[in-house]
């Protein structure tokens, strides 16, 4: 099955029902599947071919949707990428996965208009919310778009399962993004597994305020479409009581949160046990909620199942902890999803018992087919498995299991920054940072943070006496992603090195420690 | 009154917030959520500085862009609060 079809069949069996709510827009199945139809033609028309990629630009709004579901009916790939993203990084993932084209929104016009100048594969761009016909070499109206029929009919079908579906960028310790790669078949298996556990049904309304740039986001799409629920976007959790009125007032079902929205959750006054009855399930991943936050998250909404789980983009999610099992093992990321295994290796790959630390490895038909155009990356997570036709995945990621199979997160192994529930290569700060005149020495930690779980903070010595902290964040501002801008800035002589004269980061994570103390 | 309020808040989110942004303005109307000054740990600074700054509590159900995503809104809903308080 390829992922589109979620849709097609959706479309089928509940025409008229709602598919998705964003701001006042309330589309059916039907509409969606109309305009991504109509989207998909124009992509044809305008050259995109069976296996380009379309990357998708776009902050939470239905046009997302659409384009989506337009690039898998076009037979092409898409790749969710997120609305604060500068040019410059912009332009790199064009150019990294050559992308043929680009659905995007007025407001970020300039943004990929500076983008594209640099990328030379892109041919088209279709823009949402332009007054004119956007001002751009290769610029279309999606509004024209998604009403105007093909022409043509559209490939049926567009592909096979085992065709590349989507790209996911993810941050590497090199400091560049490198493109995860999901075939249909993967999103199928993925979002049949979860939306199985999560027993979900046509009767949920899913509300989701994750990017869906972000695969956690991005799921709740795919697995609404897949079972044919509702989804309402919501661009953002900034406004936490304004978003407990939607879930009000779309009587919402389930909802998505990674620990900062907990956090943000758990800190309001006036939030009584008891409020949200009908919210028949809350997801946590991302990074590991606390015992105590998931306790009063459940004090909270005594009616709701809270599930606990743990993933990696390279095979979207590892573990569930079955809400029946929380009291018992409320620190444990629970077991592998259905249909897929998980085990804890030694060093040399071979399996440990329980309570030994080891890395988590992970087998199942949602594990990824490799990095885009990274073969010495891929060959580090995707190593042989019992079979000799079949690759399992290394997930960098420590784990202990109990004596009754449960797993627990113990450490990553390389320096990656979970922040905002987002993966932060402290490397690609750093390169920003050397960036800025006056930079000599750069290193980036994560430190504990009530909200954040782990708020970014540089540490770097300079040589311009004058330098500010609001200097460096306006510089980090001006080229990272929202999520990678530091929140703190220290200044210091030198940084402490390791004996081959690297700058140590777990140096100064202690050393910050100390001082906290 | 109300300017000096719309004064205090515009010096925070400029010190905060809008020092970051390759701009040098923004609109006493604009949508601080849509322009991208702040985000949910910004929102959480900005109710912790209305309370210490003008000494009012900030309800949960306040809590939401018609009291909070501009600098006028945010100005006209302190002066609300403050009035409330002083009668």
């Amino acid at each position: 099955m390829r992922v589109e079809q979620f849709l097609k069949d959706s479309s089928r069996r509940f025409p008229e029902k709602i598919a998705v709510v964003a701001g006042d827009r309330r589309l059916t199945f039907r509409e969606i599947d109309a305009a991504s139809d109509c989207l998909a033609a124009a992509l044809r028309r305008h050259g995109v071919m069976r296996g380009d990629r379309v990357i998708i630009f776009m902050d939470n709004r239905w046009e997302a949707v659409v384009g989506i579901f337009a690039v898998l009916k076009a037979g092409a790939v898409f790749s969710p990428i997120n609305p604060s993203t500068k040019a410059d990084k912009l332009a790199y993932l064009l150019n990294n996965c050559r992308a043929a084209a680009l659905i995007t929104l007025g407001s970020l016009l300039s943004v990929a208009r500076d983008a594209m100048a640099e990328a030379p594969s892109v041919k088209l761009a279709v823009v949402t919310g332009a007054a004119a016909k956007p001002a751009l070499a290769g610029g279309i109206r999606f509004e024209d778009a998604v009403t105007e029929p093909g022409a043509a009919p559209l490939p049926d079908p567009a592909g096979i399962e085992l065709d590349l579906a989507m790209l996911i960028y993810t941050s590497g310790s090199t400091g560049l993004p490198k493109g995860v790669m999901m075939t249909h078949q993967n999103i199928v298996a993925a979002a049949s597994s979860i939306t199985n556990y999560l027993q979900n049904t046509p009767d949920d309304i899913i509300l989701n305020a994750l990017p869906i740039s972000f695969d956690y986001g991005l799921y709740q799409v795919l697995m609404a479409m897949r079972v044919g629920a509702t989804l309402v976007l919501e661009k953002s959790f900034a406004f936490p009581q304004a978003v407990l009125n939607k879930i009000a007032a779309e009587k919402v079902t389930g909802l998505p949160l990674v620990p900062t929205m907990a956090a943000i959750l758990l800190q309001m006054k006036d939030l009584k046990p008891g409020a949200y009855p009908r919210i028949r399930y809350i997801t946590n991943t991302a990074a590991a909620l606390p015992p105590a936050h998931i306790m009063r998250l459940q004090e909270l909404f005594p009616q709701t199942l809270i599930y606990s789980m743990y993933g990696v983009t390279e095979c979207k999610r590892c573990t569930y902890l079955p809400p029946g099992e929380l009291a018992k093992h409320p620190d444990s990321v629970g077991i592998a999803i259905p249909g897929t295994e998980a085990y804890v290796v030694d060093d040399a790959g071979r399996r440990v018992p329980p309570g030994t630390v080891g890395e988590l490895v992970i087998r199942g038909p949602h594990v990824m087919k490799g990095y885009w155009e990274d073969p010495e990356a891929t060959d580090r997570a995707l190593r042989p498995g019992p079979f000799a036709w079949e690759k399992v995945l290394y997930t960098g990621d420590l784990f202990r299991a109990d004596d009754e199979g449960f797993f627990y997160f113990v450490a990553r192994k390389d320096d990656i920054i979970k922040t905002r529930g987002e993966k932060v290569s402290p490397k690609e700060i750093e390169n920003v940072l050397y960036a800025l005149a006056g930079i000599r020495e750069a290193a980036v930690i994560g430190v504990p943070d009530a909200i954040l779980g782990l708020a970014i903070k540089a540490v770097v010595v300079s040589t311009h006496a004058a330098m500010k902290e609001q200097d460096v964040i306006r510089h980090c501002a001006r080229h990272l992603e929202e999520f990678m801008i530091p929140k703190l800035v220290e200044f210091r002589d030198s940084l402490p090195k390791t004996d081959s004269g690297k700058i140590s980061r777990r140096l100064i994570d202690s050393q910050s420690l100390e001082s906290a103390e | 009154m109300q300017t000096d309020i719309e004064q205090k808040i515009r010096q925070f989110i400029t010190d905060n917030f809008l020092f970051r942004e390759d701009r040098a303005s923004l609109t006493d109307s604009e949508s601080l959520l849509e322009a991208g000054v702040i985000d949910s740990t910004g929102v959480l600074e900005l109710v912790a500085f209305l309370e210490t700054g003008f000494g009012i509590a900030v309800r949960d159900a306040e809590m939401v862009p018609e009291n909070l995503d501009s600098i006028s809104r945010i100005a006209g809903y302190v002066g609300r609060k403050l009035n409330s308080h002083a009668r």
